[in-house]
């Protein structure tokens, strides 16, 4: 392959500490290199002017599978907001939050993004995530499977069978080729098979454990092999007021387990919407406060952010019980998927409105979040896409936190509320682009493991994904840091130039990442037992159709995960 | 003799659904190009619904002359055809905005008739004039 | 001889994947067990198409592939308004090629779900769809009503593998632990079986519907003594059954969105759930028939946003049914060409959209000849997905499985046909370019 080098840009890598240095990239067969073998030879992109990062990584979106699809197909009306004809090497292109897969591929692409882990695959349906995967052109992706509220895992955490737990865990991320463990309102998802929930120490109903229980288990069994993730939650009580004393209960439960990586042992995923003080709507306010000092000291735990775009989007997860709430809150339309032994699913679309006080406190916490946590190495940009606002969002965000200006502007816009409720107004804090070079790419990559495998950083042998986004590293306005986001002036993808001023120019496929986690053959044929016992009783498909086969990861990037010493 | 007035629906049937991938044949035709009635409807007729005789089945949208046959749970005024090519025959194409013909609950009128039934060919043959 | 287990079934929306298949020294299928007799008539395969063929001077002549592929190649790129239908007893694999196709030449696609359950997606574009897998209603549903569809018909095994009949972990009893109930016109062989049938007079679904929601939110006095041919008493009985259940399901057919108000009468049907979910776990589900119906809409929903019905003339995707439909195109005399894989429009299309067929140029690919062939102009036979060739299929609850190649053919795949017609397309367009 033909050699590049990228020129004069100012760069930020923060994974190999250069922090806007001005310096060249050299670019061969994919994977970035020390220098060329042929510098006359090789192709020049001048980035005088331009700031240059590793491509991004997004540790959190939903961008592929059944729940997605079902929100692609409840809502049509989405689909026009993003109509756009084939044009050049590009397919048509719909949807605005939720978006069809030619669309995330460009559009991630646009942004200057490499990388995207869809966080939720139920693992009956993980041949669906991987086809649509496949089906998102040029970033490349992994998926996290829901492991949580399955029966198996229920019966061997009620029965204190953990080695047993750590073997389902294994053969369940490789049948799904995953890349983790998922948990999703542990228990709860569970109960809601019954239309109930429960609350993390409430017995899961007909199952004698508790969410609690479960999580604990699941941050063991993940720890037993060299995960190159930890465990990835979504926990109790998701968007209920008052919420934030849970979500410290939920943190304090892995508190003292040991990390076979050197890593967090809990990621808490789009944590805003778990920061929630009061009784009632009511009296709602953002704790986000409380959130950051537990984060601020201990070590454990690194979150996304599920910042809030204001404006209307599809909600989905699989916590069917709050989409319901949801449903119930605002009339609209509603759709439910339960998974058997497995999970749920819940769709409902939903406007964040700049009128409302509620949604105007809550589009101030994720923002506070990523200020009041001091080591941005805890945190990911994210806006859980599409559940707190899609992912064409982020350079909104970026720009926010890179400006106080900004915020100030769009405060006196929504509902005073967020003076009162909030402690975003007394914020001074505004990020640089070595901190936003962090938390939209570098701690994506090192929270995920993924730094390991040549993501996040642009390190000699690191794949030779850049973002070279036509601003001055001194740029402050917060409008041209916005458009400079939105449309990188170069994407390059495993050393191909993806993106240029703006446009797709090429659409190669991208890679599945998925991990193996090697377990004792002896551990494994005695899980199977159990396991071919759950598929004859209750699952209605055959256990022999259930693993994902070879040809939905056509192009595969596999980590061996083995039991960690 | 004079006919009567019913509601048509056309639907699956277990034979219907055996022979779907095998239209062309006579169990097909069988199994497809039959009435159902009612046991009042087809006194009415004068029939006895052994499926030796025949109807001819006239809707807006165009007739089809099929067998007649005593159909099973039938409320009266209600007929049925399997899903198929005869049932097609006088199914109304216009679907009011909705993209779906109206394949039941049509209006149709049903009489005695001895013309013979159309065998697939004859209809597919009707359609290229 | 070789046996083959587990294989799954691709016929119906129930895709069994328990089925065992033994394979003869000659390689032809001597026994299929654990399929119901549709199920078994499919494995078991009967007359094939035997050669591609062109049509000339009113005859089908024998021809190789390549020409035929090249024949129907012509005739896409010539059309200004292309109808590519079909889509679904084949599996993803072809159904994302004719996406592609589909894009390429500017047509409009549709498949079969327009004229079976293309309702049901309208109405759960209104107001959603409370679903689950069917392991669910095998493990837990108490109550399971059958409303307008005659399983034992339709998807023979429905009953045995994931409801009424059925043993799960809360349901060990199997029926003796569950009720069922079946609403329809007729007393169908469904019917039969039933706890509680439920008579309706045809037409009458919604107005039942209405008064069962209106029960369930507590308005039973607006209920007249008597809905459409039900009796007020009885549906007070039931409505009070869904009350005391835990898990209800109701199963809905072509006898729902073929009659009356169509997509009104679904989504009338999903409201009524949403009431009963006031009172108990409450859930719907369309009785899909083809068993991959349900997976071209997936593929066209997550490659075009859209589950049907696309018409890509204008180089984006545009959903607009009752415009944009099969049936709507033919009869409105809009398209110029067509191209039908494993369907049989002559015989499921009103007469007036079957009229117009027969004068335009029809490409056909099916494994066997059908009344379509008829009239078409070129034919392509394909191998037999499930049988022959394997790939991607989504169930009627939208769990994908792969169904698999158990026997050799000297037919070729839909996949590739498509695909090879693409390729044909896209040179002609290339010399025409130059
Ligand atoms: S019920 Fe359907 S899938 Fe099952 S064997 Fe019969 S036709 Fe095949
Ligand atoms: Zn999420």
């Amino acid at each position: 392959m033909a050699e590049l080098l990228i020129k004069n840009g100012v760069v930020f890598d923060p994974i190999n500490g250069v922090k806007g240095e001005k310096m060249d990239i050299c670019i061969r067969d994919g994977k970035i290199v020390e220098s060329l073998h042929d510098e006359h030879g090789a192709r020049v992109i001048d980035a005088s002017g331009c700031v240059v990062m590793p491509g991004g990584v997004d540790a959190h979106a939903h961008i592929a599978g059944g729940k997605v699809n079902a929100g692609r197909l409840l809502r049509p009306e989405d689909g026009r907001r993003g109509l756009e004809p084939k044009r050049g090497v590009c397919k048509p292109c719909t949807g605005y939050s939720v978006p069809n897969t030619w669309a995330t591929g460009y559009r991630y692409a646009k942004m200057g993004y490499t990388f995207v882990m869809e966080p939720a695959m139920p693992p009956l349906t993980a041949r669906h995530t991987h086809e649509e995967l496949v089906d998102t052109p040029i970033i490349d992706k992994a998926a996290l499977p829901l492991i949580d509220n399955n029966w198996m895992t229920l019966q061997y955490v009620r029965d204190e069978n953990y080695e047993m737990l750590s073997a389902y865990v294994a053969w369940m991320i490789r049948a799904t080729r995953g890349y983790g463990i998922k948990i999703v309102n542990p228990g709860g998802t569970e109960a809601w098979g019954f239309a109930k929930n429960c609350g993390l120490d409430d017995p899961v109903p007909h199952w004698d454990v508790t969410p609690a229980d479960i999580i604990r288990a699941l941050a063991h069994a993940n720890e037993r092999y060299e995960m190159p993730h930890s465990i990835h939650v979504h926990g109790n009580m998701l968007g209920h007021p008052g919420n934030y004393e849970t979500t410290l209960r939920t943190f304090d439960v892995v508190k003292g387990i040991s990390a076979s990586m050197q890593r967090q042992t809990m990621h808490t995923t789009h944590i805003q919407f778990f920061c929630y003080g009061g009784t009632s709507w009511k009296d709602f306010e953002s704790k986000a406060d409380e959130i950051a000092k537990y984060v601020n000291e201990n070590e454990h735990i690194t979150i996304d952010l599920g910042s809030i775009i204001l404006g209307d989007t599809t909600t989905m997860t699989a916590d069917g019980p709050m989409e319901y709430t949801l449903y119930r809150l605002t009339g609209r339309k509603w759709t439910n998927h339960d998974v058997e032994l497995e999970t749920g699913a819940g769709i409902v679309p939903f406007l964040y409105s700049s009128r409302n006080p509620v949604h105007s406190v809550q589009w101030t916490i994720g923002l506070e979040l990523a200020l009041l946590i001091k080591n941005p190495w805890k945190v990911v940009l994210s806006t859980d896409h599409p559940n707190a606002g899609p992912f064409i969002g982020y350079p909104i965000l970026i720009s926010m936190l890179m400006s106080k200006k900004r915020r100030d502007e769009v405060m006196k816009e929504v509902h005073p509320a967020v003076f009162d409720r909030s402690s975003l107004a007394s914020i001074d804090r505004e990020l640089d682009f070595h901190e936003i070079a962090i938390i939209t790419r570098a701690s994506a990559a090192k929270i995920l493991g993924l730094h390991n495998h040549g993501k996040g950083h642009l390190g000699v042998g690191a794949d030779a994904d850049v973002a070279i986004y036509g601003i001055s590293h001194e740029e402050s306005d917060a409008g041209a840091v916005q458009r400079a986001f939105l449309n990188a002036k170069y994407t390059i993808k495993c050393g191909e130039i993806v993106v240029k001023d703006g446009e797709i120019v090429a659409t190669p496929e991208g890679r599945t990442f998925y991990v193996e986690p090697e377990c004792e053959e002896s551990l494994m044929n005695e899980v199977m037992k159990d396991i071919e016992r759950l598929f004859k009783e209750y699952y209605t498909v055959s256990l022999s159709n259930y693993p994902v086969q070879d040809v939905y990861t056509p192009h595969p990037y596999v980590i061996k995960a083995p039991m960690s010493g | 003799m004079g006919g009567v007035r019913v509601i048509l629906i056309s639907g699956r049937t277990l034979e219907q659904g055996t022979n779907l991938e095998n239209k062309l044949s006579d169990e097909y035709m069988n199994a497809t190009a039959v009435c159902e009635l009612s046991e009042r409807e087809l006194e009415k007729l004068g029939l006895k619904g052994d499926g030796t005789e025949r109807v001819r089945v006239r809707t807006s949208a165009g007739e089809i002359v099929v067998a007649a046959k005593k159909g099973e749970g039938y409320p009266e005024g209600v007929a049925f055809i399997p899903m198929g090519p005869w049932a097609n025959a006088v199914v109304n194409g216009n679907t009011k905005g909705s993209g779906m013909p109206f394949f039941k609950g049509i209006e149709a009128e049903i009489e005695p008739t001895d013309d013979e039934i159309p065998s697939i060919y004859d209809l597919m043959r009707r359609y290229k004039e | 001889m070789a046996v083959y287990t587990d294989v799954l079934c691709p016929f119906c929306g129930c895709i069994c994947d328990d089925i065992v298949v033994e394979v003869g020294e000659d390689g032809k299928i001597t026994k299929v067990k654990g399929a119901c007799a549709i199920g078994r008539s499919k494995i078991m395969g009967h007359d094939r198409m035997e050669s591609p063929a062109i049509r000339e001077d009113g005859e089908l002549r024998d021809c190789s592939y390549d020409e035929a592929i090249k024949r129907a190649a012509e005739i896409l790129a010539d059309a200004r308004r292309p109808l590519l239908y079909g889509w679904s007893s084949t599996v993803c694999e072809t159904d994302r090629a004719g996406v592609e196709l589909a894009v390429e030449i500017g047509a409009i696609i549709d498949n079969t779900a327009s004229v079976c359950h293309g309702p049901s997606i309208l109405a759960i574009q209104d107001v959603g769809l409370p679903s689950c897998t069917l392991g669910q209603i095998r493990n837990r549903a108490d109550i399971v009503i059958y409303w307008g569809s005659n399983p034992v018909f339709a998807h023979p095994n429905h009953m045995k593998r994931y409801s009424y009949l059925s043993k799960g972990r809360f349901t060990p009893g199997g029926k003796k632990d569950r009720k069922m109930v079946v609403v329809d016109v007729r007393e169908t062989k469904s019917a039969k079986l039933a706890d509680l049938f439920v008579k309706v007079r045809p037409g009458g679904d919604f107005l039942v519907f209405s008064a069962l929601r209106a029960i369930l939110r507590g308005h039973e006095d607006v209920v007249p003594d008597e809905v459409a041919g039900v009796e007020k008493k009885d549906l007070l009985s039931l409505a009070e059954m869904i009350k005391n259940a835990n898990f209800i399901i109701t199963f809905f057919g072509m006898g729902v969105t073929h009659s009356g108000a169509r997509h009104n009468n679904i989504a009338n049907a999903i409201e009524f759930t949403r009431a009963a979910h006031l009172h108990t776990k409450a859930t719907i589900m369309p009785m899909r028939g083809h068993y991959n119906v349900n997976g071209f809409n997936q593929v066209c929903t997550w490659l075009l946003g859209y589950p049907f019905s696309i018409d890509l003339s204008q180089g984006y995707p545009w959903y607009n049914p009752g415009e944009t439909g099969a049936v709507d195109v033919l009869v409105h005399g809009e398209c110029d060409a067509a191209l039908i894989i494993s369907s049989d429009p002559a015989s499921h299309f009103p007469a007036d959209a079957v009229r117009h067929l027969a004068r335009i140029p029809v490409i056909q690919i099916d494994p066997y000849p059908n009344p379509t062939t008829e009239f078409a102009d070129v034919v392509i036979p394909s191998a037999i997905c499930g049988v022959e060739a394997e790939g991607s299929v989504y169930r009627m609850d939208s769990v994908p499985l792969r169904v698999r190649k158990i026997v050799d053919s000297k037919f070729m795949a839909d996949e590739e046909i498509i695909r090879r017609i693409l390729e044909e397309v896209r040179a002609i367009k290339e010399k025409e370019g130059e």
